[in-house]
């Protein structure tokens, strides 16, 4: 079955089952009556605004569109959409996720979670439901840091973190978590930081147009357990040398003046990064986030060094299209019926050997 | 086929051998009996399961009552030729109503030495044995301990031992096929069918069917299969050493009107499922993982796309269950199935549907516990579990099906209350009636029930300035449901969450009124599910009662049966609600000096009957994996009378 409906007039083809909205919608459409209940300061609340300010740009009847969290700070984010919302428990938004796209075409879902919801508990449900391209837009605030617990070290934070619960710094190497989305199969990968919002919000429009399942990493403030984490990146003199943006089709330089850029090693086939020079101009790389191979996009992941994080790549990683499972399964019961003909509950009891007892 | 009515009693295990007659056209007695008992046993590999199902198809067609207990060891091909590895298959069949698989069989077919050595003991002396005696090589005895050959060393005399070298004769009579010794040899459990059929007065018709069918694309291993089951028939009708065959006449008096089949526990509960689906009109959705015994519910549940049911194999028992709850909150009628390990995995979930008061229906076929356990046995140690296995006050209905084909009925009425009253179920079933079958009156449609819903579709409360709003947790007040709003409905736009909610307008509150508040409600809401009084079969005013649930069923009406012929005086009921219980309940009890709760566990229906209606129950247990047997459920009872 294809993707396009006569019923949807969605201007996005990803999201052409959903109904559109009767009316132009603003962003205070998307707020709901609840008081917002975050750290003052957080940088919740700079993806909350994005995300309501955005909302209204997919033009769809918001009543079909549902946000799915866990458990943490950034999982009470469905509470402030005045849409459907489901806050579930810790690490499992995904499959329940994935039981509401799949059984409802009809419907946007989006899934909010934080690096310990979705890297540590949930770790699990997250890989499978990138690996199984279920149509679901995944954002995941990674803090470094368990704010809800009072400061607890992450599957993200970098080693020999002095937390709460490491007094003598963390052991465990952490993730990367575009590394992981990628090495999970998933279709699109992107990252991009709180307090950019016309980054977050370009970032959010390709997720929304993407077929299948998005994984978003937002680079988020947690002003009270590990404030500036990601000042590096937000201050503007130091982004210069740390922020490295990815734009599809475009060489891949940054630094004042676009002086830095990023080549291939000849030796290794790994990434670097170098000084551009009239020499080496030709062998920047250009950045195909379309790429079949998930190779350069994986290498690109790594090019960040977790503990400064320069050379940080933010922007779309990778971009491709992949079958979905939410329409193969619903292509799968259009074709049993094709073939076996609409379910006879009355055959199918009736099936089998049978005998007849009569009076 | 079991039912309430009461039905000639279940007799002592001896076969009872009425008349004898030689019939036209052969020189053989014809013996008439009420009922056999028959194992088959082999080797994992020997196909025993498919030996038993095939024989139980014919004899279900036949119309004979039937109850079947397949038995098997967990792994998939134990070593060969071991103890752990034999997997055996027995099917009790009469010209009357039974309920259990029987006590002890009439007759054993033993495929090699560990099938003979495994199950000898459960034989009553003159139990015939057919044995494959080209199994029993001097190695293969020595393998599971027999220094002599049992089938020479006397150790087999009161039995009545038919040796026939099975194999050999397998392989003897598909020498015309084009097949290597080892493929003709693996049609011997075929052979064996087909002797089988001929001393049981067999129809032949179906079985031959089932082979073209299932060899449709290698005919020449159909037409091999086909070849050594006639040869077996044959075998039987001219060999010297069975001398006489039997008959026993279908049931006719034992089944009320109507069309039969024979059903196992996991198909029927798969069928009812998708009818509870066609009549509350919404797409079933399974959310699972899998997990022995449940496994086939899900086999079953992906063959029926064309019924809009969608099947969901997650990635863990959490998944599935998570899926599950996502799909109901979307509008489907959402089901998650497993065992007693996935239900410990799915407690944090089953505590969000609580507090989130969406339907979903959580099958437990229990097995073997604790952890891994026995899980190709059956045991029914889960009901505690099933009862308070969550964090917090999180009450859950709970529903028990009695016999293989009553999983059907459960499944409609753990349907029933999860979508009238907005709630997790769950549904206990456990390996025992999962896989064994009985015969299934085939209801018509229009007998099924009314499971329709109403979405939420406007606001449904009026705010002091007069506006019209939607509350998520404005409760009916009859049943004490919340509204079911549906993603997709306009104006009803809202959140709900496991974080504790303020009664009606569902937004989060700690208050310390509202959580007690709501404490209680939903413990009002499960307490007040209408469920029908328990019916108690009492003819003859008796002191005792026994209570049983769930598949022991079958064991413990064969046994109150034994003990009326026997003229003692004892009262029967058997619960199918666990939460709540019937009304009536606390007055049955009260009404008898002495309660007496046989289970498949240490005592946990009795624990809760203890503690809700301070009765001095006795509690009679057994976990070893297997269901009880009517005669030493009889003298357990019998002592409880007497005591």
């Amino acid at each position: 079955m294809p993707e396009t409906s006569t019923e949807g007039t969605g201007t996005i083809e990803a999201l052409s089952l959903v109904p559109k909205a009767e009316a132009r919608q603003s962003m205070k459409d998307f707020k709901s009556d609840q008081e917002v209940r975050w750290c003052p300061g957080c940088g919740d609340y700079a993806i909350l605004a994005a995300v309501q300010g955005f909302m209204p740009e997919l033009g769809l009847a918001k009543e079909n569109i549902v946000f799915v969290s866990g458990i943490g700070c950034s999982s009470r984010f469905p509470y402030y959409m005045n849409t459907y919302g489901m806050h579930s428990i810790h690490g499992r938004a995904p499959a329940i996720a994935t039981g509401l796209a799949t059984s409802r075409r009809d419907l946007s879902v989006w899934v909010v979670t934080g690096d310990g919801d979705a890297l540590s508990i949930g770790g699990n449900h997250l890989i499978h439901a990138l690996r199984r391209n279920v149509n679901l837009k995944i954002l995941l605030f990674n803090n470094r840091i368990y704010g809800l617990t009072k400061g607890q070290y992450s599957p993200t934070s970098e080693v020999g973190k002095i937390t709460k619960s490491t007094p003598m710094g963390s052991l465990d190497a952490p993730f990367n978590p575009v590394s992981l989305a990628i090495g999970a199969e998933a279709s699109f990968v992107a990252r991009t930081v709180d307090s950019d919002r016309k980054h977050l919000t370009q970032v959010l429009r390709e997720a929304a147009a993407h077929r299948g399942t998005a994984l978003i990493e937002i680079y988020q403030n947690c002003n009270i357990f590990n404030d500036g984490a990601f000042e590096v990146l937000k201050d503007r003199q130091q982004a210069e040398e740390a922020v490295i943006r990815l734009e599809h089709g475009q060489p891949i330089r940054f630094g004042t003046d676009g002086s830095r850029g990023v080549v291939r090693d000849a030796q290794t086939g790994d990434l670097k990064v170098v000084t551009v020079t009239p020499e080496n101009e030709s062998q920047i790389l250009v950045h195909d986030a379309r790429s079949a191979s998930p190779t350069t996009a994986f290498a690109l992941s790594r090019l960040a060094d977790p503990d400064t994080l320069h050379h940080t790549p933010i922007g779309v990683f990778r971009s491709v299209e992949r079958p979905v499972y939410d329409t193969q399964m619903a292509d799968q019961l259009d074709s049993a019926i094709e073939q076996n003909g609409k379910g006879d509950l009355a055959a199918l009891l009736a099936g089998g050997d049978t005998w007849t007892v009569v009076g | 086929m079991t039912s309430q009515v009461s039905s000639p009693a279940e007799q002592a295990d001896e076969a009872v051998v009425g008349e004898q007659r030689k019939p036209a056209g052969t020189t053989k007695d014809v013996r008439r009996l009420d009922r056999v008992i028959i194992r088959f046993a082999g080797d994992s590999g020997d196909g025993m399961q498919l030996t038993g199902d095939r024989f139980t198809s014919e004899t279900a067609t036949f119309g004979n009552d039937l109850s079947t207990l397949p038995n098997f060891p967990a792994e998939i091909r134990a070593p060969a030729g071991t103890l752990p590895g034999v997997s055996s298959f027995q099917l009790h069949f009469a010209d009357h109503d039974i309920l259990t698989p029987g006590d002890a069989p009439n007759v054993l077919v033993a495929m090699n030495p560990a099938a003979l050595k495994a199950n000898l003991a459960d034989l009553p002396r003159g139990a015939e044995i057919i044995v494959n005696t080209d199994e029993f090589t001097k190695r293969a005895m020595q393998k599971v301990g027999y220094d002599t050959s049992p089938l020479e060393d006397g150790s087999l005399d009161g039995y009545s031992l038919h040796p026939v070298p099975l194999t050999t004769l397998t392989v003897e009579a598909l020498k015309e096929f084009d097949l290597t010794r080892k493929e003709a040899e693996r049609s011997k459990n075929m052979f064996a069918l087909g002797l089988l059929s001929w001393m049981y007065h067999r129809p032949t018709e179906g079985t031959e069917k089932f082979l073209k069918s299932k060899f449709a694309k290698k005919p020449d291993i159909a037409a091999a299969n086909i070849a050594a089951f006639r040869a077996g028939w044959n075998f039987g009708e001219t060999t010297e050493d069975f001398a006489v065959s039997y008959e026993i006449a279908p049931a006719t008096t034992a089944f009320p009107v109507g069309t039969y089949r024979n059903i196992s526990g996991n198909l029927a509960l798969s069928y009812g499922l998708v009818a509870a689906s066609r009549q509350a009109d919404l797409p079933l959705y399974l959310g699972s993982y899998p997990i022995t015994p449940a496994s086939d519910i899900l086999h079953e549940l992906s063959r029926h796309k064309n019924f809009g049911v969608r099947t969901f194999q997650a990635e863990d028992e959490i998944a599935g269950i998570g899926a599950a709850l996502g799909a109901a909150f979307g509008g489907s009628l959402a089901v998650t199935t497993t065992s007693g390990p996935g239900v410990a995995l799915k407690s944090e979930s089953i505590g969000l549907a609580v507090s989130l008061e969406l339907p979903l229906l959580v099958i437990d076929i229990q097995r073997g516990g604790p952890s891994t356990g026995l899980p190709t046995k059956t045991e029914q140690a889960d009901l505690l579990q099933a009862m308070f296995g969550r964090n917090g006050e999180a009450p859950v209905p709970i529903v028990a099906p009695c016999t293989p084909a009553d999983c059907f009925d459960a499944a409609l009425e753990a349907a029933r209350i999860a979508l009238t009253y907005r709630t997790p179920v769950m549904l206990l079933s456990d390996g025992y009636l999962a896989n064994g079958s009985e015969p299934w009156r085939i209801p018509e449609l229009d007998e099924l029930p009314d499971l329709t819903v109403q979405f939420a579709q406007g606001p449904n409360h009026t705010l002091d300035d007069g506006s019209e709003v939607f509350w998520p947790y404005k409760r009916d007040p009859q049943t004490l449901a919340r509204p079911w709003a549906i993603p997709g409905t306009p104006g009803l736009e809202h959140r709900i969450g496991g974080i504790e909610k303020e009664d009606g307008t569902g937004n989060i509150s700690y208050a310390p009124a509202n959580h007690d508040f709501m404490v209680r409600t939903r413990q009002a809401k499960i307490d007040g599910i209408e469920v029908p009084d328990l019916e108690v079969d009492d003819p003859h005013e008796a002191k005792t009662l026994v209570l049983g649930w769930g598949s022991t069923y079958g064991p413990i009406t064969a046994a109150v049966r034994r003990l009326r012929t026997a003229g003692e005086s004892i009262a029967q009921a058997h619960l199918r609600h666990l939460n709540p219980f019937p009304r009536n309940l606390g007055v049955v009890l009260g009404r008898y000096e002495k309660v007496v709760i046989p289970e498949m566990n240490l005592g946990q229906l009795a624990t809760l009957i203890r503690a809700k209606y301070l009765v001095d129950a006795h509690s009679y247990n057994q976990v070893n994996g297997m269901p009880f047997k009517a005669e030493q459920l009889a003298k357990a009872l019998k002592e409880a009378i007497d005591a």
